[in-house]
């Protein structure tokens, strides 16, 4: 069992960097712990995370966001089990920036790291429980009764034949001293943990009435499009306005640190504006950067020996006394996020305040980076979290990229405005998942087992970048660039080893891709053990079985993949399995692709059958439904995604020449959910990392063809 | 002065001939059900109804759909009644929802074309559509899901 990923060490360092563990039931700016009085029409809001209304709504306050993943269902199902609250009653809403909404683990405001359920398990568990207790406690002494002979059910507390609904109760409650700790229900008295709930999110969703970022809409706000230099990073030498003035709609063009912000009355004359710009540019360093000059040097990197992340024995001298080795090179190249909703920040600045409307995976970052270009205090921005139309690690941006722009934009201007990015600003926005080379040489005993591995990973630092994450960086080495590969459970098992890693800096800005290292290390590692059980002559599960043996959750995952693919057994004429499966976020997953090439030569993903152990899933439907969006990043990730640069120039610009999947490029998808009660790890992410090698693997089984460079979905796999 | 009629009320809009219905729909008339995503009709988030035709909006002229009937996610029903807003729902379909509208839009125009689809139809007529958060077997279910409720509500 692998029981220190890099994520899991940082939870002690997170802690650390924020002075502590944040477990707050403060409720900032409510009036009764500022010594008010309580009124017979008080809302209960016995903790950050709920309030009950006197007209027996209860207010979810979520302290993360909601970006698909689910947890406007998951984390009020926790509340609700312990609250006993009437489901229909039930109303979700984020939570502000704030204090008491600091990630348990990681000790500042964020969603990400598939942290969400197994952090907030405890915490909105006894956010519900507390409330019940002080429910209780109001109705017993309205009865006149003992605490012990109430009840609570859907909404009420109920004592023999008196009753009485949470509302009516939440003026009294509120009066009441919080008690210090409560009791939590165990399993057997659950009734949504482990069960589910449907999406909370689902109607507003399929009405248009749900809103994003993107559809603030106020009296007298106006809309700002960006024009970005043709380089990243370039600054602007000077700009003639003219013809964009004349644009009936535009009021106003404002320079910014990133460009010149055209500000008109709606989005299309803004665009219009932009279009009509003419600018002249200081060029960045990156009009020199070109993507195939970088996978050359990565390349002449990758054959000398990095900094080592992981060692173990003496590689060389086992190499040495190897019967067979296998040698491998990977490339990878930088992928853009493309979520579904363009980057959007709407931002007001009135009389001292600064208000911020956006779809933010780090609020209270954001907030700071607000304040700052402001000269602000923290408490003088406001953030307003609305849903994310997709995060996938793109709007948790420790550089606040677009807030900062947006906040400038709104400053320069002294106007209330929208910053709308188009599709082409995103694609080309920078904050890529890093291109990556690996370059590896393992030596088989004469059984066909490991018995030396030798490694280099080249590619830029996720983490340098990161703003207080850069603290994960330990001897030079970030460990989002090495997960998967210094501590796969393959790697801990072979007696002499080396993973060295050599970290470049030059290049566009990166940031975490759904699933971070795992997005490459995955593909590497699980496509090379194919190999070996190859070159070994043995069966790829059989002899994963052997190297795994001491996982027992790595097996657990593996062997339930196996039985419901039907691993080893025949298939349609033409059609082939591979395998994989990799631990990323604390969870096992376990993937078996079925494909076949086409008559063009192309691979057709036809199948993916996913096993998972992630501990308790606390609700099974958003664990599948998590496996399946993961399975189809998966698919983009390995045959479609690249961005590529010439002399500073990005060459793809939207979804015609950045591929993502389509309905008729998804597979049949089953998952399967291991039953287990070991250690919760997360669902968002762990998904993607085996998507890409178990395809890869059952290419090999159709073609005899190593796929080592991603994509590979326009490769003629019959040439 | 444009006159369009929107999920059957009548509306005169001040704007260029020249700018996308998307636009209209979002900023003057304030339907932001209607995504944008791509800008150049590659992700299907701005489909709405012309004339019953699925229509990306994003690159519709909105001269082009002067006193037209258009329809968009907002005028599908008013009550979550339709059948694809309850498949949707019984499947638990959407994530981050930001292209279900669109792919419901493109859905509702398959279905009365074709109350039977199969997997391969709703490849054709679905592909349009972008979700990157791959709820693509979901949609598919739901789909299927939609013809067997609206056959049993033709029954009725």
């Amino acid at each position: 069992m692998t029981t220190n990923t890099s994520r899991r060490n940082f939870l002690k360092k997170g802690a650390i960097l924020s002075g502590g563990l944040m477990i707050s039931f403060v409720v900032p700016g409510v009036s009764r712990l500022k010594g008010a009085a309580v009124s017979a029409d008080t809302d209960f809001v016995p903790n950050a995370y709920l309030r009950v209304g006197i007209d027996d709504s209860v207010h979810v306050v979520l302290a993360h966001s909601e970006m698909g993943q689910g947890i406007w269902t998951t984390l009020t199902m926790l509340i609700a089990e312990e609250l006993d609250a009437d489901w229909s009653k039930i109303q979700v809403e984020h939570s502000p920036a704030g204090d008491p909404y600091r990630h348990t683990a990681f000790g500042i405001q964020i969603t990400g790291g598939s942290s969400t359920t197994w952090s907030e398990f405890d915490r909105y568990r006894k956010a519900g429980a507390t409330a019940r207790v002080l429910l209780v406690s109001a109705a017993a002494k309205k009865f006149g009764v003992s605490e012990s002979e109430c009840r609570t059910e859907n909404g009420w507390v109920i004592a023999g034949t008196k009753r009485a609904s949470y509302g009516e109760l939440s003026a009294a409650a509120s009066t009441l001293p919080p008690p210090k700790d409560v009791p939590l229900r165990g399993p057997k008295d659950w009734k949504y943990i482990g069960k589910g709930a449907k999406r909370l999110d689902a109607p507003a969703k399929v009405n248009g009435t749900a809103k994003f970022g993107m559809d603030m809409q106020f009296p007298g706000m106006l809309t700002a499009v960006m024009a970005h230099p043709p380089v990243y990073g370039s600054k602007v030498k000077s700009f003639d306005a003219t013809k964009a003035k004349a644009i009936p709609g535009v009021r106003d063009v404002v320079q910014v640190s990133t460009g010149v912000a055209v500000i008109a009355d709606h989005f299309w004359a803004a665009k219009k504006g932009r279009d009509a710009l003419k600018i002249e540019w200081i060029n960045s360093a990156i009009a020199s950067f070109d993507s195939v000059a970088q996978l050359a040097e990565f390349r002449q990197l990758a054959g000398t020996r990095g900094l080592p992340a992981a060692q173990k024995g003496d590689v060389n001298s086992a190499m040495s006394k190897a019967v067979k080795t296998v040698e491998a090179e990977y490339s990878f190249p930088y992928l853009a996020h493309a979520p579904m909703e363009p980057i959007n920040c709407t931002v007001k600045i009135e009389n001292g305040q600064c208000e911020i409307w956006t779809g933010s995976q780090m609020q209270m970052t954001d907030q700071e980076a607000a304040a700052k270009v402001l000269g602000f205090k923290t408490e003088q921005v406001n953030m307003h979290t609305v849903f994310l139309g997709g995060g996938f690690g793109r709007r948790a941006t420790p550089t606040s990229d677009f807030v900062v722009e947006a906040v400038e934009i709104a400053k320069n201007s002294g106007k209330f405005i929208k910053m709308v990015w188009t599709r082409e600003d995103d694609i080309r926005g920078g904050y890529y998942r890093p291109s990556f080379v690996h370059r590896a040489k393992i030596g088989l005993d004469a059984a066909g087992m490991p018995i030396a591995w030798d490694h280099t990973i080249v590619g830029q630092s996720i983490m340098g970048g990161a703003g207080p994450f850069a603290a994960m960086i330990k001897n030079g080495i970030d460990p989002t660039s090495v997960e998967g590969v210094s501590d796969s459970p393959y790697m801990e098992d072979v007696p002499d080893h080396y993973v060295g890693l050599h970290t470049t800096t030059t290049g566009m800005p990166v940031l975490w891709f759904r699933s971070v290292g795992h997005t490459h290390t995955a593909s590497v590692m699980e496509t090379l053990v194919d190999e070996l059980a190859h070159t070994a002559g043995k069966d790829p599960v059989e002899y994963r079985r052997t190297l795994l043996k001491k996982h027992p959750r790595h097996l657990a995952a593996l062997n339930l993949v196996a039985e419901k693919a039907n691993w080893g057994q025949s298939l349609p004429e033409g059609h082939f399995n591979g395998v994989a499966v990799h631990e990323s976020f604390g969870s096992y997953v376990a993937q078996v692709a079925e494909v076949s090439i086409d008559a063009n030569g192309l691979v057709k993903v036809h199948k993916v059958v996913c096993a998972i152990d992630c501990g308790l899933a606390v609700n099974p439907d958003g664990v599948r439904a998590q496996m399946e969006s993961g399975i189809n990043f998966g698919v983009a990730v390995a045959l479609y995604g690249e961005i590529t640069l010439e002399k500073g120039h990005v060459k793809q610009s939207n979804f015609h020449d950045y591929r993502v999947a389509r309905m008729s490029e998804t597979p049949v998808i089953e998952v399967h959910i291991v039953d287990s009660t070991d250690k919760m790890g997360g669902a968002g992410e762990c998904g993607v990392p085996p998507t890409a090698p178990a395809i890869a693997n059952a290419v090999f089984a159709a073609t005899g063809k190593r796929l080592r460079q991603q994509p590979f979905g326009n490769i003629n796999l019959k040439a | 002065m444009i006159k369009l009629k929107v999920n059957h009320k009548d509306y005169t809009v001040d704007a260029s001939p020249d700018m996308p219905l998307l636009w209209v729909l979002r900023d003057i008339l304030g339907l932001t059900g209607t995504k944008f995503g791509c800008g150049v009709a590659q992700c299907g988030a701005c489909t709405v109804h012309l004339n019953g035709e699925a229509v990306r909006s994003c690159v519709t002229l909105v001269s082009r759909a002067e006193g037209q009937e258009i329809v968009t996610i907002e005028g599908l029903s008013p009550d979550l009644s339709h059948p694809l807003q309850r498949a949707w729902i019984a499947e638990d379909v959407p994530q981050c929802g930001y292209c279900q509208s669109g792919q419901i839009m493109s859905a509702a125009v398959l279905l009365r074309e074709n109350p039977d689809p199969t997997d391969a139809d709703i490849d054709d007529a679905m592909t349009g559509n972008i979700c990157r958060c791959g709820t693509y077997p979901r949609i598919r279910k739901a789909i299927h899901l939609a013809a067997k409720l609206q056959h049993e509500a033709g029954v009725k």
